[in-house]
């Protein structure tokens, strides 16, 4: 089958105008004759199910959270952008879309991309109506920063919570409808199938997670909102639930994954300490702009950093990249910091460099920096109890976000009619790396300004046939979820999910990583199935299917990762190129940098699934660029 | 290696909503110091599961302070000892060898027990339902910068929308009282132009505050010192000068 992107026709900054017009629209009166179901409560999912119901759809809201506003966009700390211009510093619509898709690295679809820029301004004025208390400057306007080496200052923030803050609002938003009878929202509730009829997605099986009963809902379509499948690696930034079932089990029954091999690695995460770490935090990007990253030059240098000379430190960053120094993109700083722990100048046992604010602290005084970074320090100090102010900060990369997801089209469907797919699920907006503050534009985009116009097109051109949940196929998906369930509890072995999990992702962290080579890849590719068979057949999962069961929630979950780590992995295989996040050894120019080979893989790749234990089949969507030609990145 | 302790936990262990519950003793040994307090847990759990015992069930995600997920309470306070810091933030370095930690879910009528520390907190939704929102619908809003507000105001709202939703002030106060919760969202959109519309919000969301089964506010302030967002208690006063203002309009109106 070949994948139809759906681009419209016309001049760039035409075609989503155009395409608003070109769509068919629901009758008003008809609307509430439509049921959607909605997956996922984040910035997207919330977005999408409140500006829905406004619209008049009947929405169901799905989250496996104990509220809606607990999903894991409330953990973004840094900003949004949008493309306002209020510091008059030269921004507009084609320069946010133009550093987007560079920023990308050219392996992201330009017409989506120019869509969210010029959607990007709504996003802030629709936030500043409900309330979003944005930073302001001191005549009480909305106060904009510049943020992850942007040449411009285009990014809105909430102190240090700019995602709670806009959860909130999107959380508000939606508890209106939940109160007017528009959205049914179900909390605790866990998708875990998808169910296509006659081709076209109409429903979903969940898991009520404090009874244990596995329920079907049915409707006219299906938006996925589940965020991201960082927690593959087990270590990383996102919440402790984050997972990739939702998308996993869809992609089992049709949708194509596409780019899963696209993961964003975060430079300064607070190190990991101990074989019991559960999770790793991030510390905001802003603090490069003022800390300096190093290491001892000698290998073994066990000395306190405070006693280590000015001249037996690698400034390594402001060394290999004079220009750009501490504040090179998020990649190229991890794989850095990568580098010289493999040389065996990682400090406290090898896996931290530092990130030093005493120049800082000299320049600007004490207090200036507690101004600008003390909720940081205070975390980092609660988090090490080390005192950031006196000794310089361990940092070391996390995986943090996801830029691959399910394939979708221009209307964000993916290639199943029926299913859509918005915010960090989808795979469409970002290319190869993501830019600092675009996660949060990029759900809010889909959710209040993109799905309510194309789903409504989907909608009035489908023909829907009446179905309800006494169809096989329903009773099918709830057999095999029971199925499913009664398998993990029954094979009690001898090994934890967690003990499992954590082999997995050390597998991945190892392999599909800063770098990954040929090499690395195929050995990840051999040991992958072979943990995946040690779970089925040594996991121990306490407890009953008809209860509230945390082990059984995280089972079902790894399960999935145990599927997925394996496409991720091929996919990387396949990609033989660099490109943005995904660094493979072989292919580097001559000073180390990613190089892209756009002659042979200028294109998505989307995954098409097989079953377990066979090879997906590629698909591939060719990308061509009208406005921003590919060029080489350079920081140096 | 860090330093490790060891500690006799005495957890609150309950099967359901309608199953009594008692605490139940686990010794804790050879716990790392560096652990966060839900990392322990998650080794007792370990430990729990490969012993052929239903591990301890408890509330978390996010795991940096944020989402407003987990909470249990330590010894008697809501979040653990540590001022302004969420359980999950609390490392076990706090602690000392030998100590006994009680460890008790949230306590309010309004928040009943799911499993052992987990506990229903729906009841905040739906105050949050019956009126915390301005009534904007996607497509409305005018340009941003038509709408200034001053630093202070923003400010002031921005110190109330810190609020992450977790019901500590609620397990913290002798009344169970949602007060804080409630008057941070009132404070919240009452400070800002753009929340000043509605004119029963506060009323919609106190009605509801009072039919979910919290209790009154007694000026205790427990809430306040238990808060790891640190929202003010002054929102409570807020909250009841507004609902009273709202009260008067409507009687005029009526």
């Amino acid at each position: 089958m070949s994948l139809d992107s759906k681009i419209p026709s016309g001049p760039m900054a035409q075609k989503w105008t155009k395409h608003r017009f070109d769509m068919k629209l629901v009758n008003p009166a008809n609307k509430r004759k439509y049921k959607i179901i909605v997956v996922g409560s984040g910035l997207a999912g919330a977005s999408a199910s409140a500006s829905l119901s406004e619209l008049g759809y009947n929405v169901n809201c799905f989250c496996f959270q104990d509220s809606p506003r607990r999903a894991h966009s409330i953990a973004a700390q840094g900003g949004i952008n949008a493309a306002k211009n209020y510091p008059n510093d030269g921004d507009s619509v084609h320069r946010l879309f133009y550093d987007t898709v560079k920023g990308g690295d050219y392996r992201s679809r330009e017409a989506n991309v120019h869509r969210l820029a010029e959607v990007s301004n709504s996003i802030i004025d629709q936030c500043v109506a409900q309330g979003v208390p944005f930073a302001r400057d001191y005549s009480g306007y909305l106060d904009n920063r510049s943020f992850g080496g942007a040449q411009v200052s285009r990014t809105f923030f909430a102190r240090g919570q700019t995602g709670q803050q806009l959860l909130i609002g999107a959380y508000n938003s939606l508890n209106k409808e939940i109160a007017k009878g528009g959205v049914k929202m179900f909390p605790r509730t866990e998708m875990l199938e998808l169910v296509v009829i006659d081709g076209q997605a109409r429903g979903i099986v969940v898991r009520n997670l404090i009874t244990g009963k596995v329920e079907s809902h049915s409707a006219d379509a299906v938006i996925l909102a589940t965020g991201g499948y960082g927690n593959a690696f087990f270590l990383s930034t996102n919440a402790m639930n984050c997972n990739v079932t939702a998308a996993w089990r869809a992609h089992k029954k049709g949708a194509f994954f596409a780019n899963p091999c696209y993961t964003q690695i975060h430079p300064t995460c607070i190190p990991v300490h101990g074989e019991y770490q559960s999770k790793l935090t991030l510390m905001s990007e802003s603090l490069r702009n003022d800390g300096r990253v190093w290491v001892p030059k000698k290998v073994g240098d066990t000395r306190p950093p405070s006693q280590i000379p000015e001249n037996e430190r690698d400034y390594y960053l402001e060394r290999r990249y004079p220009s750009f120094g501490n504040l090179v993109p998020r990649d190229v700083a991890s794989r850095n910091a990568k580098y010289v722990c493999d040389e065996k100048r990682g400090v406290n046992g090898g896996l931290a460099v530092y990130l030093d604010f005493e120049d800082a602290i000299k320049r600007l005084g004490e207090d200036s920096i507690r101004a600008k970074y003390g909720n940081l320090f205070d975390m980092y100090q609660r988090i090490t109890d080390t005192n950031p102010y006196q000794n310089p900060m361990q940092i070391f990369p996390a995986i943090h976000y996801t830029m691959g997801g399910l394939w979708v089209d221009y209307n964000l469907m993916s290639n199943l009619p029926g299913l859509h797919v918005i915010g960090e699920a989808n795979f469409s907006d970002h290319g190869a790396n993501r830019l600092g503050a675009s996660a949060l534009m990029q759900g809010l985009a889909d959710g209040y300004f993109v799905i309510p116009y194309t789903i409504g097109n989907y909608l009035a051109s489908a023909k829907l046939d009446k179905v309800d949940t006494q169809h096989s196929e329903f009773k099918k998906a709830e057999a095999e979820v029971k199925q499913r369930t009664e398998k993990l509890l029954s094979i009690n072995g001898k090994r934890t999910v967690d003990d499992i999990h954590k082999e997995l992702g050390k597998v991945l962290w190892n392999h599909c990583g800063m770098s990954r080579t040929e090499k690395g890849l195929t050995e990840a590719l051999k040991k992958i199935p072979e943990i995946r068979e040690e779970f089925w057949n040594n996991v121990k999962v306490p407890g009953s299917g008809a209860s509230f069961n945390q082990s059984l929630e995280r089972a079902g979950r790894v399960a999935d990762f145990l599927e997925f780590g394996e496409t991720m992995c091929l996919d990387a295989l396949t990609r033989s190129e660099s490109c943005g996040g995904h660094f493979r050894e072989e292919s580097q120019t001559d000073e180390g940098e990613a190089k892209r080979d756009d002659e042979n893989f200028s294109h998505v790749a989307a995954w098409e699934f097989n079953g377990v234990d066979n090879k997906p089949t590629l698909h591939k969507e060719k990308l061509t660029f009208e406005e921003c030609l590919p060029s080489q990145r350079s920081y140096k | 290696m860090s330093k490790t302790i060891n500690l006799t936990l005495k957890v609150w262990r309950q099967a359901g909503a309608d199953t009594p519950g008692k605490l139940e003793t686990y010794n804790a040994t050879n716990i790392d110091v560096e652990m966060s307090f839900l990392e322990m847990l998650d080794v007792i759990n370990e430990e729990i599961a490969l012993d052929d015992g239903d591990p301890i069930a408890f509330d978390n995600d996010c795991r940096e302070g944020i989402c407003g997920t987990c909470g249990v309470v330590v010894n008697g306070s809501p979040h653990g000892p540590q001022k302004s810091t969420t359980l999950c933030q609390l490392h076990m370095r706090k602690f000392n060898d030998g100590d006994t930690l009680i460890i008790e879910p949230w306590r309010a009528k309004a928040f009943p027990v799911i499993k052992d520390l987990v506990v229903d907190r729906s009841a905040l939704d739906r105050i949050s339902q019956a009126g915390g929102y301005t009534g904007v619908k996607t497509g409305q809003a005018p340009e941003a910068h038509t709408i200034a507000v001053p630093k202070a105001d923003s400010d002031k709202a921005m110190d109330a929308a810190a609020c992450i939703g977790c019901g500590a002030c609620v397990a913290a106060c002798p009344n169970a009282s949602a007060m804080l919760y409630v008057g941070a969202k009132v404070s919240h959109l009452g400070l800002l132009p753009q929340g000043k519309l509605d004119c029963d919000r506060v009323i919609n969301m106190v009605n509801q505050m009072d039919a979910e089964g919290f209790g009154n506010c007694t000026n205790t302030y427990e809430c306040e010192a238990t808060c790891p967002k640190d929202i003010n208690v002054s929102n409570i006063a807020r909250m009841n000068r507004t609902h009273l203002v709202e009260k008067i309009i409507q009687r005029k109106n009526s």
